[in-house]
């Protein structure tokens, strides 16, 4: 009888989770799908073609916003990392009024409308006669990122103990050193989340970059967003299809290769 | 999960920075042209990009192009000036606003000898936000119009007139454009009133009329009553002439069973022009100018028509037109047609407040 | 390590770039276009627009967060249950999502759903009636559910793993059932995860404006639509800077509730 409802029970469990991804990846599926029509149409099949993916290559427009949006997305994510990790650290030690204040104004960019954080940088730079271009996009993102490095981070600097800490600073070390070899191995986990979590949130914002981006510059998000209104290009779902099974097959390749016994 | 982790990261990364460089090769290069830059904004999808590389062969002038999706999008842009373009494709009414708050500069004509290539009928058109053509060289032009499927609509129902999109048979079936000028447009010729008034009687009347049909109306869309109306979502939609070839090629290469029709109403309708103008701020007025001359080159215009598929003003390229597409109505319509018709003003600020306000209130019913 | 000098500069940061463009949101919002202290701007959303626009949006934002809640909860514990310990695998299962553009990812559902759409074209295949969400108030809360779903479900599955199944057994062996483990031991337990999840839904669905663009036919008009249409179209910075004050009312709240319920910030999503 328990074997029964064991069995049942994990049938429920496993058809509940397919349900999820499939609703989750329908979209995907669908675009991957349209990648291949050779009719522009969204519903309507044309028959079957490559020649978005060759088109894709061969557009400059896509190329560089391509290029923009993976160097922005990888240094904001890079130097929110440094200056994250660095804050978070200094945070943990801080006092409770501090400590609260500042975690804060951490949220502030995480919880605030993306329109209302594109717009009030957009204004900020304007002020301050910044001119808007690629490094306003930077420092955009670099803010929107940094409080994901740090909440990434904090939960993992609150688990480390202090005490291995000092204990290598009595054996000698430096406070740089013992940092290195001691504490930020085991946060290592959450500045890599933090990192991963931080480049993806780059990669997909079109808002706030759209407010900050000034002339001649386009990641794939804004010139996505231009093309929405009169219709898109299918070369923009042969190139998003492409990133995804990227992704995915690093994903597939670094799970199953083969873990070595710690 | 730390290995995993960190291999996931290296590997990535290595994507990444792969991806990068191979992006990186195929993106012109970013250093000045010989000749300087022109920085041009103009609307999404409404230039073949081969132009744009041939352009820069031609001349040596880096081009830096920025797209925008509505006039009321650009123009705060323009006007803040934090970001300097050389070349605007505005439409008409948004031109007339510009003028007369200053931030146009007269283009030199001189620059310019390829204006004789677009037709007279046009400049004529132009006096009406542009009394004098000082600021402004046509680019595209065109009529707005009633869009329906021989297949979802009876033969005797075919609408023929703006009041018709208020017939209940057509109910969730009816797509109008997102857009307050456009929509009032249709409201205020079907009332017989101007598409350009200031009365505020009448554009509140316009509005209730608006308030009655959004029970009927499917969505509000913009370009996208393109895609929708190929894949028979709707019967009937407002859509621009500019997109009647591209359907009706996209029909006859999916052999729809059905084909899309356009009517221009017989209130009359809205006649538009897409025109390049020079910002008064612009660092490269001369490039902007050879920039517009270029466009204004027949083969180049029949190029961009060939691509964008929206009726050139220009009678060079028209000439080089095959006969089958000089006597496509849709496309070029007969004068008749368009009496009635009117190019949209700039009304000001205030009548600007009061049409957005009237807007919202429809939006929000 | 000099805390001064790891701190020092975020701190900076924080100032240059969260501070003052904030101010200078409070600065537009409290002013006229000439500059002259009004309470106006703020004041607006009590007109009828505005306050059916926001009435709308918090209603929409609500079921969405309620709906995301009720399906990521079973979600994180099958996930839990399953061992599927794997930690970082799951994460990247639902942020991989989210490496396809939003816009395109809220365009295909637009594919799915319309009349002549693949669901529907499924669904006429197998003989049933067809649905008719596009364009509605459903398909966006659809939309937004879809969305942010990882946001909810990622917060209670990290909040969840925590859980020692030692505290589950002992429960069991006290005599509680599957049922009273549930609602004693686990929600006490996952709190921090729900209330972190919660706030990381509702925000953002509060003040979309794209997914009722592109879902909702745009014929509901959300205050997210509002502030865009202010500060795009209608060139009133000032009065999209007031509303966006009054949205922030609600980013406090949320503050508030993760300071009081997740105080230790177990509740993220990593």
């Amino acid at each position: 009888m328990n074997r029964k409802t064991d069995f049942i029970k994990r049938f429920i469990q496993d058809f509940y989770l397919v349900i999820i991804l499939v609703f989750l990846y329908a979209p995907i599926a669908t675009m991957a799908v349209l990648s291949f029509n050779s009719s522009k149409s969204r519903t309507q099949w044309g028959g079957f073609t490559t020649r978005w993916y060759t088109e894709l290559f061969s557009s400059s427009t896509i190329m560089t916003a391509l290029y923009n949006t993976l160097l922005i997305a990888f240094l904001s994510s890079l130097i929110a990392v440094i200056i994250g990790t660095a804050a978070a650290i200094a945070i943990n030690g801080m006092k409770r009024v501090p400590r609260s204040l500042l975690m804060g104004i951490t949220n502030i960019p995480m919880l605030n409308a993306d329109i209302v954080t594109g717009i009030s940088l957009m204004l900020a730079f304007i002020a301050f006669g910044i001119s808007l271009g690629f490094k306003t996009i930077l420092i955009s993102h670099i803010t929107f990122n940094i409080p994901y490095v740090i909440l990434s981070v904090m939960p993992k600097l609150k688990q480390t103990d202090k005490s291995t800490y000092e204990a290598a600073m009595d054996l000698g070390a430096t406070s740089v050193s013992a940092f290195f070899k001691v504490v930020f191995p085991d946060i290592l986990p959450g500045v890599l989340s933090g990192f991963l979590l931080a480049f993806t949130m780059s990669l997909d914002d079109f808002i706030i970059t759209h407010f900050t981006r000034g002339a001649g510059i386009n990641t794939l998000s804004t010139l996505i967003y231009s093309e929405v209104r009169r219709g898109i290009k299918p070369s923009m779902y042969a190139l998003s299809s492409i990133i995804f099974i990227t992704v995915l097959v690093l994903l597939l390749i670094t799970n199953f290769a083969p873990k070595r016994k710690k | 999960m730390k290995k995993t982790l960190s291999k996931i990261m290296a590997v990535g990364s290595l994507c990444v920075l792969t991806l990068s460089l191979l992006s990186g090769c195929g993106k012109s290069a970013p250093k000045s042209g010989s000749a300087g830059e022109v920085y041009v904004y103009n609307w999404g999808e409404y230039i073949d990009e081969s132009v744009i590389q041939e352009f820069e062969k031609e001349t040596g002038i880096k081009v830096v192009y920025d797209m925008f999706e509505t006039n009321e999008e650009m123009y705060p842009v323009i006007e803040a000036g934090g970001v300097k373009y050389d070349a605007v494709c505005p439409s008409d009414y948004m031109i007339q606003k510009m003028i007369e708050n200053n931030l146009l500069a007269e283009i030199n004509f001189d620059n310019v000898p390829n204006v004789k290539e677009i037709d007279p009928r046009y400049q004529e058109m132009s006096k009406s936000f542009d009394p004098e053509n000082k600021y402004s060289v046509p680019y595209c032009w065109g009529t707005v119009g009633i869009l329906y499927n021989t297949s979802m609509v009876d033969p005797k129902d075919v609408p023929t007139k703006w009041s018709d999109l208020w017939d209940v048979k057509f109910k969730d079936n009816i797509l109008m454009q997102d857009s307050v000028r456009d929509a009032f447009m249709v409201a205020l010729k079907s009332l017989g009133y101007s598409s350009n008034t200031t009365n505020e009687e009448e554009i509140k009347e316009a509005k209730e009329l608006l308030i009655k049909q959004k029970p009927l109306v499917q969505a509000y869309v913009i370009d996208q009553v393109r895609d929708k109306m190929i894949g028979g979502e709707a019967a009937v939609g407002v859509i621009y002439s500019g997109e009647m070839l591209y359907i009706q090629n996209e029909v006859k290469d999916l052999g729809l069973d059905y084909s899309l029709e356009y009517v221009i109403p017989e209130e009359g309708t809205n006649l538009w022009l897409d025109s390049w103008v020079i910002p008064a701020n612009a660092p490269n007025k001369e490039n902007a100018e050879k920039w517009i001359d270029f466009l204004c080159r027949p083969d180049i215009a029949k190029k961009n028509f060939d691509y964008i598929t929206y009726p050139t003003p220009n009678k060079g390229a028209f000439d080089l037109l095959d006969p089958e597409l000089q006597n496509n109505k849709a496309v070029f319509p007969v004068e008749d047609s368009l009496k009635n018709s009117e190019v949209y003003k700039y009304l000001g600020d205030e009548v600007d407040s009061l049409y957005n306000e009237a807007w919202k209130e429809v939006k929000s019913n | 390590m000099s805390k001064k000098l790891l701190s020092g500069p975020y701190i900076m940061w924080m100032i240059g770039f969260i501070l003052i463009p904030l101010a200078l949101i409070v600065y537009y919002g409290l002013t006229d276009r000439s500059g002259v202290f009004t309470l106006a701007n703020v004041l607006s959303v009590t007109s009828p627009e505005h306050a059916k626009a926001l009435w709308l949006s918090l209603g929409l934002s609500f079921i969405s967060t309620v709906l995301c809640l009720i399906l990521a909860y079973p979600l994180a514990m099958v996930l839990r249950s399953r061992g599927m310990g794997q930690g970082s695998f799951i994460v990247f299962i639902f942020i991989l999502p989210m490496w396809m553009n939003f816009l395109l990812r809220t365009l295909a559902w637009q594919t799915l759903l319309e009349k002549n759409g693949v669901i529907n074209g499924i669904l006429t295949a197998l003989h049933l009636p067809n649905q008719n969400l596009i364009n509605t108030s459903g398909a966006i809360i659809l939309g937004m559910v879809y969305n942010f779903l990882p946001f909810m479900v990622l917060p209670i599955y990290n909040v969840l793993m925590k859980i020692d199944d030692n505290v589950i057994s002992a429960a069991r062996d006290l005599g509680a059932n599957s049922v009273q483990v549930l609602f004693r031991i686990l929600f006490p337990l996952s709190i921090p995860g729900i209330v972190s999840g919660i706030t990381m839904v509702f925000v953002p669905a509060l003040t979309t404006f794209v997914i009722s663009n592109l879902l909702g036919g745009s014929k509901i008009l959300l205050i997210g639509n509002v502030i865009e249409q202010e500060f795009t179209k209608g060139s009133n910075w000032n009065l999209g800077s007031g509303l966006s004050l009054v949205l922030m009312i609600f980013i406090l709240i949320s503050m508030a509730l993760i300071a009081k319920y997740d105080k230790n910030g177990e509740g993220t999503a990593f």
